[in-house]
């Protein structure tokens, strides 16, 4: 009964799939000969906080990307379990990076043990949906599609299968960096930071095993707010490190899916901002705003030896809801340019 | 309750006894408001369980083309009933628990040899929309959450018997919290009706247009489901995507 109420609209698909087909043959073909002349090279994944190493390639090529969809459950905050959808197994997914003029041909495999579809929207790709249509698959499937990295910077990639807020809740996003063609400049530390809103029926830290909130979602109303999916994952042994002097960046975006981050580093002032990911920076800024589904890049060099702490500057969300992290800074004494001793006061 | 007693002392009797349970049919709210917000439901009867196991070996039995190994490629993959240890054999999958891993091209010929077939979506979310006591229990929260609470458990191995949660309205069993399940027009619901679309057919798993055309945005476990569907083929099998037949009103 219904089915007949579907064809008419199924065959207009069909149809309107086969004109556009049809009408881009030629220039498909002529793009595709292009692509097989490049060097192939699978790209290195990295899982956060790591960063896949630069690029030293002068020309462009076909990079394959292997991702896939895992559903795991993971401590959230210590004694509290979550679970977690993601990309590679880890929140936020595993880091991608390429080459401004690279061809990318992603593969994306959902587990067999998924209980959901996945599929993936990259905000580094040209065309409708990112990738998400051709890339839609149910557990124990894979699917392929191929886009030119035609835009440098850094985007955000994530889960867009319905209902997509809940896909992202759960961990569902990570990082594409598209390196221009001229390179970066070298850095001493490189390091994957992305901040994400958790919505679970306990407050944080209840314990147990606690489900996805739907209401609380659609509340806006975050149980947790953290970076690298865990109140824990950038502190004690998990600290990011760095030495005094170092020139350090940070790729830091928001997965979302509500919350906007306002990024800040205590005890360090970024030299450079390269804001919402692109390519112009500002200088000596001290906390910068992330959008959900957007991205920075900061630098900065640690003075000082100590610990600096990252944290989302609405400091709520920092002290009460997880969004802190460290980075533990070695090195010597500088005390003419921060005296770490209340000696000085007293002897006044 | 009834068949199930002579299915006990008639093992092989029963071979076709599943109950099909009367659906009245009606007027149902629909996720996919395909030609306005509300869809005519003729009506129905519907098997009150998943295919089981058991149900299904039967099947592939008297008839052996439907057997692993033996269904072409272009209706079954290398998936198709591969947890089972043989063709012949579910162990160590339980009788009673629901057959998975099966295509749509053959979970339509198990339901053309009851002399049913799969149902339409509508027919599907129309039964699922009823819980133990209303037709339409898909405005209660309490009720959502319980169903939603299946997609947020990990799959498992093993799949626990049909008919273990309580029976709805009609008298059917696990439309939620045990599998997903095919649906006779699944490769139909890519449909948007958004107007601005001017015939340009968008694609729900994306982001943006699922919110143009979907017509239940709360609804997240219905979604999921349409979701699982949009990303199959009809030779594709899941381990959690099972299936049941329905016939037409007596």
């Amino acid at each position: 009964m219904s089915k007949l109420q579907f064809q008419p609209r199924l065959h207009r698909a069909v149809m309107t799939t086969l004109l556009v087909a049809m009408g881009s043959l030629g220039a498909m073909g002529a793009w595709a000969d292009a692509a097989a002349d490049l060097p192939v090279e699978t790209a290195e994944l990295t899982a956060p906080p790591m960063v896949p190493a630069p690029i030293v390639r002068k020309t462009p090529a076909k990079v394959i990307v292997n991702l896939t969809t895992e559903e795991v459950i993971r401590e959230i905050t210590p004694g509290t379990k979550y679970m977690f959808w993601t990309f590679g197994g880890t929140v936020p997914g595993k880091m991608i990076r390429v080459r401004q003029g690279d061809t990318v041909e992603l593969h994306l495999k959902n587990l067999p043990t998924s209980k959901v579809p996945h599929n993936i929207d990259l905000h580094a790709v040209s065309g409708p949906g990112g990738g998400a249509p051709q890339t839609l698959i149910a557990p124990g499937k894979d699917a392929t599609f191929t886009f030119k990295a035609l835009n440098p910077g850094l985007y955000v990639y994530h889960c867009a299968t319905a209902p997509v807020a809940m896909h992202i809740a759960n961990g569902m996003y990570g990082m594409i960096l598209v390196e221009p063609e001229a390179g970066m400049a070298p850095v001493d530390k490189e390091y994957y930071v992305m901040q994400g809103d958790f919505y679970t029926p306990g407050a944080f830290g209840a314990g147990g095993l606690q489900p996805f909130d739907m209401q609380r979602s659609i509340d806006e109303n975050a149980s947790y707010i953290l970076f690298n999916g865990a109140s824990n994952s950038l502190t004690g042994k998990n600290a990011l490190t760095a030495n005094v002097g170092d020139k350090v960046r940070l790729y830091f975006g928001s997965g979302g899916p509500n919350v906007a981050s306002n990024f800040h580093v205590i005890g360090a002032i970024f030299d450079k901002v390269y804001t919402e990911g692109g390519l112009k920076y500002q200088e000596q800024v001290q906390t910068t705003t992330v959008p959900p589904g957007g991205s920075t890049i900061v630098e900065f060099v640690p003075k000082v030896p100590g610990n600096l702490t990252l944290v989302d500057h609405a400091l709520s969300r920092a002290f009460h809801k997880g969004a802190i992290g460290i980075m533990s800074v070695s090195g010597e004494e500088h005390p003419e340019i921060y005296s770490k001793a209340a000696a000085a006061k007293a002897e006044h | 309750m009834k068949t199930a007693a002579v299915c006990f002392a008639f093992v092989l009797g029963c071979l076709h006894a599943a109950d099909y349970v009367p659906i009245a049919g009606g007027t149902l709210r629909t996720a996919l408001p395909l030609d306005g917000e509300t869809v005519p439901v003729a009506a129905y009867q519907m098997r009150s369980k998943p295919v089981t196991n058991a149900e299904f070996l039967r099947f592939v039995v008297t008839n052996p083309a439907w057997q692993r190994g033996k269904a072409p490629t272009l209706y079954a993959t290398a998936s198709y009933l591969n947890q089972w240890r043989s063709a012949t054999d579910f162990a160590p999958h339980a009788a009673n628990a629901p057959v998975t891993q099966v295509s749509w091209f053959a979970a339509s010929a198990y339901c053309a040899s009851e002399g049913a077939s799969l149902p339409s979506w509508t027919q599907w979310e129309f039964a699922a929309a009823a819980d133990a006591n209303r037709k339409d229990a898909r405005i209660d929260p309490a009720w959502r959450a319980q169903i939603l609470g299946w997609y947020e458990k990990p799959s498992v191995e093993r799949l626990p018997d049909v008919g273990l949660h309580p029976a709805n309205i009609y008298g059917v069993y696990d439309l939620h919290q045990l599998i997903w399940e095919w649906v006779d027009d699944f490769n139909g619901l890519f449909v948007t009706v958004d107007s601005r679309a001017q015939g340009e057919q968008k694609i729900l798993e994306t982001c943006g247009a699922a919110s143009l055309s979907l017509g239940d945005k709360e609804n997240y476990a219905v979604l999921m489901r349409i979701a699982l569907l949009a990303a199959l083929n009809g030779q594709d099998s899941v381990g959690s995507l099972g299936f049941r037949c329905v016939k037409p009103a007596q």
